[in-house]
């Protein structure tokens, strides 16, 4: 029954709050066994403990005393009792109330509690929601922005083209403006000489007035218009057509054949760049390998150019080694690029201050061969100052003038009295030469003459009658006259053949009389 | 460096011959022929009106003088003055004359381009070629003269005829790919002929002699598309300038660009050399402004000017032009190649005072001149890599390789240099001002900087 339930409550409570003498008896079993409680808190032995106690208690409570202790007989009184029984019950009743107002205030509090809370979850959740949806829509106004951007620029380039467009129409419809009236106005003259033509009673005729024809600027005559005519002029113009061609497929050729000489060269010097990379470089076995197929390959290209170049296959198969020549050549100089590059970052400084060192001292020879240069140049330059702004002394300048050059200057002024000596010698030589001459052209007509004189006399003295001419035999007769001797020496001395009696005086003298006149001196002796 | 006397001319009529002895000018309608190295007057000749086009004929031993308000051309002789040739084109009227390759034939184009009238001056027999085109270039004689190339225009398409100049048979007639055919022209070779369209569209066409398209290259659409084509002398490069102010050149083998040369306001390029012409005025002291030196002094106003080097980067002035106007004053108009094809000179239309001068073989900007003013007229020395140019002061310009000099034309009551013309044997050069002329002999030893 819950009222002796709650009953033995409040007495378990009530009990527990205040000790009792009757604590030590059912301390042990009070708190556990709450069933018990009525039975063992009042038995025959402690009534009045008991009532004492429970008046006491119900004095605290705020009820009328249930026994009053002078009494002394052990009598309760009932009516007090049952008051205090009935406030009791009452007491509990309400209490019971208060704690059923209580409870149901709880569970009003506690189901408000829960429908907060999941309100505040359901609430929670829709945030959430609602931020996710916020960002969305954040970014969907992004996109959208960038969108209106683009559209943006979209529009404006538009309109730049829009506004090109139109300008270019403009100037085409000023064009075609500019052409319609340019038209129009040569209709206008048509029509007006139209016009004029008809009104016009005379016309005038085309003619020409030629004074004479001319010929034609080739001289050739013109021919008829045939149909062989046509058909040289068909071939004459395919001629020059076939010619043009002609002609530039021969310049095509010769610059195929430079460039591929170009890229004949361009291999054969990576290749050989390459190859004489060989030593330094561990990791290029294979590489080795090409470069010598590409030798060898080298070499038989060349043996069979002049055929194999012009097909294609040879053309694609140079341009692909040259491609790869040029490929294996820049990884080369990227590889020695990489190697430079740590050699500057890693390597022991040993080497860096060698390399340094040796830089160094380069420069520093440099540096000395400059100054040394410089001042050598500078002495010259001091020295040529010092020779031309030295004081003009008139007798050491002119002794000093020159004085590096006296030696020579003496030798040659030897050299060159000797050389006049021989002049003047070789003058004098060449005038005795001359003048012999001469007098060998005279002596020798002198003696033609002679001969010419005594073979005559022989001949006129094998006849009869020519004894008479012999004492003049003697008397040489030359072809000289000695008033114009000098002249005609020099100018007859080829004359030596012709015999000309014709022209030989009677009284001329003899050659041997003639040369102490002439003051020559006879060189030979003719014996006539 | 020499200058002759100042002579007379009309209407920048005045022509070396083509064997370089003879020199013939106009005056009105008077034509005078002097020799070259003496400037005598040798022949005068007198036509019946005011000469308009005036040229030697191939052989040197012709000259005809085209008189278009009349629609007279008169033909003289060199070897018999007293020989004359007058053709009368009638109520037809003329707007173009010119010699065949022969020196026996004259194409007189008439008035509004209803036809081309061959003349014969052998046989006096006359030939006619329909429907030639009006556009800025539409004949074009190959060098060695053996052809003619003729744009015509039928039912709204164009064509081109080829003749053979020998007896004026049609070759070829073939359509081509164009709207609006502009220009031909024969490659130096004589074997490749290129077209180009109208500068409302970017288009330019190769073809072979026999007729055969060989290439079409086009740049971009829509915009303003080819100002000037011309060829490399050695025929191996096509340079075409166009109004985005670039040059492109093509080559002849695959007819594909290869190298594109862009006008640019800033000059960065520090390997080309950038001339710039300065004047410096002479000072002007009081004691100076007396009268004798006023009536004198034209040497007080002709300035003085001389190149200086300027370091990158360097400013070209640029000039916008009318955005209005029809043939706007932008882009390349002029391109000429050195005769050893080894150099180009350009010039851009909206930076006029400057002559750009492109190395072929780098395919790079070798130098810029820019000048005080704009830049009227330049030309390559036929026998050298010189370049002479003129800008309508008194002075005249030569850049070549090794620098660049400005020099003063010696004349009293100042000569204006409007063009200017080498001798074919690049020794001479004529200047031609509004209504003068003036040879300037060179020496042969260069200029310095």
């Amino acid at each position: 029954m819950p009222e002796s339930s709650l009953v033995k409550d409040i007495c378990s409570s009530s009990i527990e709050c205040r000790p009792s003498p009757l604590r030590q008896s059912s301390q042990s079993s009070l708190p556990l066994h709450r069933n018990y409680m009525l039975s063992t808190f009042c038995t025959e032995k402690n009534v009045q403990e008991c009532l004492s106690h429970i008046s006491q208690e119900v004095s605290s409570l705020g009820l009328p005393p249930v026994w009053m202790e002078s009494g002394g007989s052990s009598e309760m009184n009932v009516v007090a009792v049952l008051n205090c029984i009935y406030d009791l019950i009452q007491l509990h009743r309400r209490g019971l109330r208060t704690l059923e107002n209580m409870e149901v205030e709880q569970l009003k509090s506690s189901s408000n509690l829960d429908y907060l809370q999941l309100t505040s979850t359901q609430l929670k959740e829709q945030l959430e929601l609602s931020k996710r949806e916020n960002t969305g829509l954040l970014e969907r106004e992004r996109q959208l922005q960038l969108k209106v951007k683009s559209l943006q620029n979209c529009l404006k380039n538009e309109k730049e083209e829009v506004q090109k467009l139109q300008n270019i129409i403009a100037s085409r419809a000023s064009q075609y403006n500019h052409e319609m009236k340019r038209k129009e106005r040569e209709f206008n003259k048509l029509r007006e000489r139209l016009n004029q033509l008809l009104v016009d009673k005379k016309e005038k005729k085309q003619a020409i007035d030629v004074l004479n024809n001319i010929g034609r600027a080739d001289g050739k005559r013109s021919l008829w218009k045939t149909e062989k005519t046509e058909a040289k002029h068909e071939g004459e113009m395919y001629k020059t057509l076939l010619s043009d061609y002609d002609i530039r497929q021969r310049e095509l050729l010769l610059e195929n054949a430079e460039l591929k000489k170009v890229l004949q060269q361009m291999k054969k010097d990576m290749v050989s760049i390459l190859s004489s990379k060989k030593p330094t470089l561990k990791d290029d076995q294979h590489q080795d390998d090409d470069i010598q197929a590409d030798l060898e390959e080298e070499v038989f290209d060349s043996s069979k150019e002049s055929v194999e170049l012009y097909c294609v296959h040879a053309r694609e198969k140079l341009t692909n080694s040259i491609r790869l020549q040029w490929r294996r050549l820049k990884s080369h100089v990227e590889r020695l690029d990489n190697q430079g590059s740590l050699h500057v970052i890693g390597r022991s400084k040993n080497t860096d201050a060698v390399s340094r060192e040796t830089h160094e001292e380069e420069m520093d020879r440099l540096k000395l061969e400059i100054q040394q240069c410089k001042d050598f140049i500078q002495t010259q330059h001091q020295l040529l100052q010092q020779q031309l702004s030295s004081p003009y002394d008139e007798e050491k300048a002119s002794l000093l003038s020159d004085c590096y050059m006296l030696q020579e200057k003496e030798r040659f002024r030897d050299e060159w009295k000797t050389l006049e000596e021989q002049r003047k010698i070789f003058e004098r030589e060449r005038r005795n030469f001359t003048e012999a001459a001469i007098r060998l052209s005279h002596e020798r007509k002198a003696f033609e003459d002679d001969r010419a004189t005594w073979l005559k006399h022989q001949f006129l003295n094998l006849s009869p009658f020519a004894d008479s001419n012999k004492p003049q035999m003697s008397k040489s007769k030359s072809a000289f006259l000695i008033s114009s001797a000098p002249e005609k020496l020099i100018k007859r001395p080829s004359d030596t053949t012709s015999p000309t009696p014709r022209c030989v005086p009677l009284t001329s003298p003899s050659t041997a009389e003639l040369y102490p006149t002439l003051c020559l001196v006879p060189e030979n002796r003719y014996s006539v | 460096m020499n200058f002759s006397e100042v002579f007379k001319q009309s209407n920048q009529l005045c022509k070396v011959s083509p064997d370089g002895k003879y020199l013939a000018t106009c005056v009105q309608y008077r034509l005078v022929v002097r020799d070259v190295s003496t400037l005598q007057i040798l022949q005068l000749y007198t036509c019946l009106d005011q000469i308009s086009h005036m040229d030697w004929s191939s052989d040197s031993l012709f000259i005809l003088c085209a008189m278009y308000k009349r629609g007279l051309v008169q033909v003289w002789s060199l070897e018999q003055p007293d020989w004359h040739c007058k053709i009368d084109e009638g109520s037809i009227g003329l707007v173009s004359s010119r010699w065949s390759p022969d020196g026996r034939h004259i194409l007189n184009t008439t008035e509004f381009h209803l036809r081309v009238t061959v003349w014969s001056l052998c046989t006096k027999a006359v030939s006619y070629i329909k429907y030639p085109k009006a556009c800025q270039k539409g004949i074009d004689f190959s060098r060695d003269g053996c052809y003619m190339a003729l744009a015509e225009r039928r039912d709204c398409k164009d064509y081109v005829s080829v003749f053979v100049c020998d007896d004026w048979h049609l070759l070829r007639h073939f359509e081509t790919e164009t709207q609006d055919l502009a220009g031909l022209e024969w490659s130096p070779n004589g074997c490749v002929l290129a077209v180009w369209d109208s500068c409302l569209e970017y288009k330019v066409l190769l073809y072979s002699l026999d007729g055969r398209l060989l290439s079409t290259y086009s740049a971009y659409e829509w915009s303003l598309g080819v100002k000037s084509v011309t060829w490399s002398p050695s025929s191996q490069f096509l340079a075409i300038g166009s109004y985005d102010e670039k040059v492109r050149i093509l080559n002849h083998i695959t007819w594909k660009k290869i190298a594109q040369f862009e006008h640019i306001a800033t000059i960065n390029n520090t390997k080309a050399v950038v001339y710039k012409e300065v004047e410096k005025r002479p000072a002007v002291g009081s004691d100076d402004l007396s009268l004798h030196n006023i009536t004198i002094g034209t040497t007080l106003f002709n300035t003085q000017s001389k190149y200086e080097i300027c370091p990158p980067p360097v400013q070209v002035p640029v000039v916008k032009p009318d955005p209005d106007r029809a043939n706007p004053k932008i882009g390349v108009s002029t391109l000429a190649f050195s005769s050893d094809s080894r150099y180009l000179a350009t010039k851009n239309d909206n930076m006029a005072s400057v002559v750009w001068v492109w190395d072929m073989q780098k395919m790079s900007l070798l130098a810029v001149l820019e000048q005080t003013s704009a830049v009227r007229c330049f030309q390559w020395d036929p026998r050298r890599p010189r370049l002479a140019l003129c800008t309508g002061n008194t002075k005249l310009y030569l850049w070549s390789p090794a620098g660049c000099v400005s020099v003063q034309v010696p004349t009293e009551g100042g000569f204006q240099v409007q063009s200017l013309n080498w001798h074919c044997c690049g020794e001479t050069l004529i200047l031609l001002g509004k209504d003068q002329l003036c040879l300037c002999y060179m020496d042969t030893d260069q200029e310095d900087k």
